[in-house]
């Protein structure tokens, strides 16, 4: 078995001919925490789709555990997502069941286990993420980062090999991001699991991750520890790091030039 | 839970739906009074049976006995043998008068059946003799202008 | 003149080629479901929970509005058949136009608009907020999960809706008739059960009603799962439901009454 959970070879997608990634070669090593990085709009969360079969690239391959995703069949695919969990930029908690319900939700649909059983689940994972005393909550209940520490529970509930988190920082305040980041670290490494988080938050990141790809324009610019990043001179990743509003990433849509614009009108 | 209470209420809504469709079965439809238990069946031939159709009521003396079961047009004799189904409990005299009387002017039609003074019943699969169709309202009309216009000639002729 | 005759002809062409693309879509949608039907029906506790969510909650608006349309139809038909001097036919005509077609028609324009709105708004919100996405992740399937159980509620709810419809629409109109007017009681219930049959006319509206049942929640579900996930998008989505559900049921009430109908 390879040492990669999980490898992107030579990956291409886009949306009507206009492609959003243009060969990615990423890969993903079993019990670390990898995060990709990248401006808005960089295609991040669509690499997750690809990698959750939600999604099929046009050129090149993903591959889980040794299989190829995108080859999958309809059973195949839902064997594979049965080792993921993923954790969605808002939560995507069920708004019409409680708590103690969203987290007992993959539990119920992929088990025959009786209630006890999965009552003992649910307060566990809820106890890992610090809200078993909520679980009679309903999700509209919760404030942004409770949500996210919900859905957390729920994406662990049945000990994936690969979790995978979308923007996991969005929206919180820097309490519940601390909390968050240490939640990422803890589950993986009490779960021996690999972590996928794709964010734009860096100073958050760096301080927990394995190794980071950077990913601008369809292709993967930069790649490292954080170590090595932070004392990285390439432009991209400087203005990156460094949040400079101009740089290789420049500040204007692309636009003909303002003096003549000015002199036209 | 509060799915208990769900429950309660989907089972009570289910139980409503099914009362509706007996009470309109019930109640509002003919289901009880076409529910004739055990029946025998009769025939009878009539040159016109007017509007009247499969499952109109067999009354006699105003009361449903019975229904009609069938109507089929007889090439042999050019009569229409309408199959009466009659409830068991009411035995008939061979002789029985069948008229297709109307509800009202303008009501549905239905067999009324009168009956004779024979001392023998009618059986199932026996035929009814005495027979009357149906009014056809044009044909009353027709000849209704018919004798008035020969009263009025001879009227006319009394005259001169 | 010419290019703007132009565009218009375009239009339409585009909008026509747009809804059978729809029509398209809806029907696989249709498939899947019937495919997950069998895997819903054995878990009850769902479809439970969503008949409680479109039947039991549509109950009040249903029983209200049935009582008041037979209350109307009993001032309006004794209005015209007491000059005929057959009053006593009100029954009649109440359970005969509520039992063969407002009972099942009424029902399902209401249906619409109560139930019908709700799931499309669910659903699009479900949508727009990842829920489905979240769920084929855990590798559940929505349309087993989500959609196949409302699909059902919706096809049980609806006969028993509008079954209660003309049953209360019946004593809407024997409330006008008999105390309110003093039309004979008996004459009432006996002119109306010589008249009303039970197959003819009761288990035809049956039939109208799961018609109905199986359209409104298709085109419900169909839009909710379609909808762009934006607020414009799942609010355009709750309208198409009301105007494509009523116009389906109204089209095809006159299809299958002509079905019906012996001529």
């Amino acid at each position: 078995m390879s040492d990669n959970i999980v490898e992107i070879n030579n990956l291409s997608f886009g949306y009507k001919g206009r492609l959003l990634h243009k060969g990615i070669n990423m890969s993903f090593p079993r019990g670390k925490v990898v995060a990709i990085m990248g401006g808005s709009g960089s295609g991040k969360t669509t690499l997750l789709r690809l990698i959750g079969g939600q999604l099929k690239p046009v050129k090149g391959e993903v591959k889980v555990d040794g299989a190829v995703v995108h080859e999958q069949g309809r059973e195949g695919l839902f064997n594979l997502r049965r080792k993921m969990g993923m954790l969605f930029q808002f939560g995507a908690l069920f708004t019409d069941l409680s708590v103690y319900e969203n987290v007992a939700f993959p539990i119920r649909e992929h088990t025959d286990l009786p209630e006890s059983m999965i009552r003992d689940f649910v307060m566990l994972k809820l106890n890992a993420v610090g809200l078993r005393g909520a679980h009679n909550l309903m999700p509209t209940e919760l404030s942004g980062g409770m949500a996210r520490r919900v859905a957390l529970a729920r994406a662990v509930a049945l000990d994936p090999q690969i979790i995978m988190y979308d923007e996991p920082f969005a929206g919180l305040d820097p309490i519940s991001m601390g909390v968050v980041c240490n939640l990422i670290r803890r589950l993986n490494d009490a779960l021996g699991a690999t972590s996928i988080v794709v964010t734009h938050d860096v100073h958050e990141t760096f301080s927990f991750v394995d190794y980071v790809y950077f990913v601008s324009q369809g292709v993967v610019v930069a790649e490292g520890t954080p170590d090595e990043l932070r004392k990285s001179d390439m432009p991209f990743v400087h203005q990156f790091v460094h949040g400079e509003a101009d740089g290789p990433v420049p500040f204007h849509y692309p636009a003909s030039d303002y003096k003549l614009e000015m002199l036209r009108g | 839970m509060e799915r208990t209470t769900i429950d309660l209420w989907v089972g009570f809504f289910v139980a409503l739906g099914v009362a509706a469709i007996l009470g309109l079965a019930l109640k509002v439809g003919n289901l009880t009074s076409s529910n004739i238990g055990e029946t025998y069946t009769v025939t009878a031939g009539f040159e016109n049976i007017g509007g009247l159709k499969p499952r109109a009521p067999v009354k006699s003396a105003g009361v449903v006995i019975g229904r009609v079961d069938g109507i089929r047009f007889d090439a042999e004799t050019y009569e229409a043998q309408v199959t009466l189904k009659l409830d068991k409990r009411y035995a008939f005299p061979k002789d029985t008068f069948a008229n297709i009387y109307t509800a009202g002017l303008l009501g549905e039609q239905y067999v009324g059946l009168e009956a004779g003074g024979d001392e023998v019943n009618l059986k199932e699969g026996d035929k009814i003799t005495h027979t009357q169709d149906a009014v056809v309202l044009e044909k009353m009309i027709s000849q209704f202008l018919y004798n008035k216009a020969s009263e009025n000639k001879s009227d006319n002729k009394a005259a001169e | 003149m010419f290019s703007s005759l132009k565009s218009v002809i375009a239009k339409i062409g585009h909008n026509f080629i747009e809804g059978v693309w729809h029509l398209g879509a809806g029907g696989r949608l249709f498939f899947y479901i019937l495919v997950y039907l069998g895997e819903s029906i054995r878990r009850p506790s769902l479809i439970v929970r969503e008949i409680y969510a479109t039947g039991v909650l549509s109950l009040l608006i249903i029983l209200v509005s049935a009582f008041f349309v037979g209350m109307v139809l009993g001032l309006q038909g004794y209005n015209t058949l007491q000059k005929y001097g057959s009053s006593e036919a009100i029954g009649v005509l109440v359970a005969l136009s509520l039992v063969r077609e407002l009972g099942p028609v009424v029902t399902a324009l209401l249906f619409a608009g109560r139930a019908g709105t709700a799931i499309t708004a669910e659903i699009g919100l479900m949508r727009a907020t990842e829920q489905l996405s979240a769920m084929e992740m855990m590798a559940v399937s929505p349309v087993g999960r989500v959609l196949a159980p409302r699909f059902l509620a919706g096809v049980i709810s609806m006969p028993i809706l509008a079954a209660l419809f003309s049953m209360i629409g019946v004593l809407g109109g024997y409330f006008v008739a008999v105390p309110l007017i003093g039309v004979d009681s008996g004459a009432f219930w006996s002119q109306m059960q010589a008249s009303v049959d039970f197959r003819e006319d009761i288990v035809n509206g049956v039939i109208k009603s799961v018609v109905f049942g199986i359209v409104c929640t298709m085109i419900a579900l169909f839009e909710g799962y379609d909808a762009p996930p934006t607020a414009e998008g799942v609010s355009r989505a709750t309208t198409r439901t009301v105007v494509y559900s009523s116009l389906a049921v109204l089209g095809l009430d006159f299809i299958l009454t002509a079905f019906m109908i012996k001529v």
